[in-house]
């Protein structure tokens, strides 16, 4: 269970939003929306722990995620804004490399097949570099197929996908949490994701 | 009577505590400066071997002193900051070091005019003089760091890393700088070497390091102040102050 | 994970040789620089052989550390990395010791071929190059936790020379002190041991400073 106490976000001058509760289930999907500006991305980089907040306590399964570090990060898998990818490196390297920094060592097989599921089959052996901005969404996104942790947030992860890519990311959602997994999610497209619950955060 | 010293660590109070004690430090600044300069310059005896030369350790000395002292407590306040998220302690830290590297320079630039009457040359590369160039580029890479973070967090934490750093490899880096020098030979007096002192040359160089640490502690009080109305500019009490013109 | 970062980066110096070899050819060109600017009287040269070559590999060591993290903080690979569940001072090692196998161990291999170009003789040859063998893996160490504070910031790359400069002259001094003592026939080994020593005590401090420091960095 990941819960948000009392959380405030500070930059610069600026308090972005102060006294954020929230508390994500087994199964549940929050949603973080907002206008530019409002602190989604300064939110979601709280929670995988990569800043701190300037008040307030994240908890994982009742556990502050400072005290929990390393144990923390192997339970969630974070996509960004950036894609996490290495230009020179190729698409299968890319996903077996990422995947190994996440904790989970794969094969080259189970590495082609997700790559094949998200869509990229036939370019494995191409360097990141060359390919489109929605590829290389997907070459981040293959590592949701491959990581298996609960929890997944995921900061605009729809960016630059075609039609039949949002509509697979979709499913893939979906299935991850009927197993029981949870996500946070920014995002501006409409997307229609049935979930066990759903949580709107919006930060004003 | 129980003080309450907590209530200090708060920049708000501090700011107020600050600018009454200030007057306090530079007026003892000022006494003790007149008092350690009169006895260096007039009542210690000229020296046997240096002539009147000798007379600007009075200066140098209690300058070198006060650079090392400083990095050191800097670099404490810094870490405090750091382990306990204190930002008054960081503030100290960054008000610290531009007096710091006041006083390195200091010492340098008066090495380098006691160099020229016992040597005959402005620079030497003496042990000590060759450190206290290390320390003074140091300092300065604590201060360019920390120029160069626009986030106040950030720079805080960032110039306490490199603090603590510096401050375990300053006596690593004075003992293989003290060790180079004697494989080469370079300088046979030491600029800090003081000849054999008559009281009255101790008491006014104690009476110079006295008025160094007023002046210093007057100054890095008077600096605080000021990073505190810069980084608090945006709450209410600052904006009070603006309202009374006091600021 | 240890091995996986060294593959990565090692990897990518492959597909990036150009930045290796440049690196290499900064140094060799800084040392082939000094004869011409003091003049080619042997004597002289062989006495400033050491003290040349080492500040050479310093600033060839420096000038590439720009590269240790810069590039994976732009692309959000090292986001990823600091999300990862081994420990992170683990991971800055292995970047570092990636970092020495791509610019240092070139270096150290360089080095007795400039070394022929100041006269140096044989056993100074050797002396020299297993003084960077054991001294360059230190400027990457202490190199990582510069990157690591000025990732990101601009004019990273000159403020990083202010900061790790004047960390390198411990072994600066002992690294060409050691070729000295031997070229005026004085026991060296106590030099070696002492570079070694830094090693040893850098190689367990400085990736978890720099750990901290690119949380902090990050943040």
């Amino acid at each position: 269970m990941l819960q948000g106490i009392n959380l405030a976000c500070v930059r610069g001058d600026r308090e972005l939003f102060r006294d954020v509760n929230f508390s994500l289930e087994a199964g549940g999907l929050m949603q973080v929306r907002g206008p530019n500006g409002s602190g989604k991305t300064s939110l979601l980089r709280m929670l995988c722990g990569l800043s701190n907040p300037a008040a307030g306590e994240i908890r994982w399964d009742n556990a502050s995620i400072r005290d929990l570090d390393g144990e923390y990060y192997a339970a969630m898998t974070y996509i960004g804004h950036l894609s996490g990818t290495k230009d020179d490196l190729t698409v299968l390297e890319n996903l077996c490399i990422s995947s190994a920094l996440a904790g989970f060592e794969i094969g080259i097989d189970q590495a082609k097949e997700a790559l094949s599921r998200i869509g990229l089959r036939g370019r494995e052996a191409l360097p990141v570099k060359v390919l489109s901005q929605g590829q290389r969404r997907r070459v981040a996104l293959a590592r949701l197929l491959v990581c298996k942790t609960p929890l997944w947030i995921l900061d605009e992860p729809l960016v630059a996908l075609d039609v039949s890519a949002v509509k697979l990311i979709q499913e893939l959602l979906e299935r991850h949490l009927q197993e029981g997994g949870m996500v946070v999610m920014t995002t501006h497209q409409e997307i229609d994701i049935t979930a066990a619950s759903t949580t709107q955060l919006h930060l004003a | 009577m129980a003080i309450n010293w907590f209530k200090y660590s708060s920049p708000a109070s501090f700011y107020s505590l600050a600018g009454k004690m200030i007057p306090l430090f530079v007026f003892a600044a000022a006494i003790l400066l007149v008092a350690g300069l009169y006895v260096g310059f007039f009542v210690a005896p000229t020296d046997f071997q240096q002539g009147e030369a000798y007379r600007i350790i009075f200066i140098h000395v209690p300058a070198a002193w006060m650079s090392m002292f400083l990095y050191v407590v800097m670099a404490f306040w810094a870490g405090i900051g750091l382990a306990f998220n204190t930002r008054l302690s960081s503030m100290f830290a960054s008000a610290i070091a531009p007096t710091g590297a006041m006083f390195t320079f200091i010492a340098l630039w008066t090495g380098a005019l006691w160099g020229k009457p016992m040597w005959g040359t402005w620079w030497v590369w003496d042990a000590r003089l060759t450190s206290e160039l290390i320390l003074f580029f140091l300092y300065i890479g604590f201060m360019s760091l920390q120029a160069a973070i626009d986030d106040p967090r950030r720079s805080d934490k960032a110039g306490a890393i490199i603090a603590l750093v510096g401050v375990v490899n300053v006596p690593i880096i004075y003992f293989s700088v003290q060790w180079w020098n004697t494989l080469h030979q370079g300088a046979s007096v030491s600029v800090n070497q003081a000849p054999a002192m008559a009281s009255t040359m101790l008491t006014g160089m104690l009476i110079m390091v006295f008025a160094s640490w007023m002046y210093a502690i007057a100054v890095i009080l008077k600096r605080v102040r000021v990073i505190i109305l810069e980084r608090e500019s945006h709450t209410a009490w600052v904006a009070e102050l603006h309202k009374k013109g006091a600021v | 994970m240890f091995m996986w970062i060294i593959k990565r980066d090692l990897l990518l110096a492959v597909r990036r040789q150009s930045d290796v070899l440049t690196t290499l050819f900064f140094f060799i060109i800084v040392v082939s620089l000094f004869p011409l600017s003091v003049g080619p009287e042997m004597n002289m040269l062989r006495t400033m052989a050491p003290g040349v070559v080492w500040v050479a590999a310093l600033l060839a060591s420096m000038l590439s550390l720009g590269r240790m993290f810069s590039n994976d903080y732009l692309d959000g690979t090292l986001e990823q990395m600091l999300l990862s569940p081994q420990s992170l001072s683990l991971l800055v090692l292995g970047k570092a010791f990636a970092h020495w196998l791509v610019t240092g161990v070139p270096l150290v291999l360089m080095a007795p071929v400039l070394g022929i170009q100041y006269d140096l003789p044989v056993e100074a040859l050797l002396v020299l190059t297993s003084a960077l063998l054991l001294g360059t893996p230190v400027l990457s160490l202490i190199g990582a936790i510069g990157a690591a504070l000025t990732l990101g910031l601009r004019g990273g790359g000159v403020l990083v020379s202010l900061l790790v400069l004047p960390l390198y002259i411990p072994v600066l001094i002992f690294g060409s002190g050691a070729v000295e003592a031997n070229m005026s026939g004085v026991e060296f080994s106590a030099h070696l041991s002492l570079i070694g020593a830094f090693l040893l005590v850098t190689a367990v401090f400085a990736p978890w400073a720099a750990a901290w420091s690119l949380r902090v960095s990050l943040e």
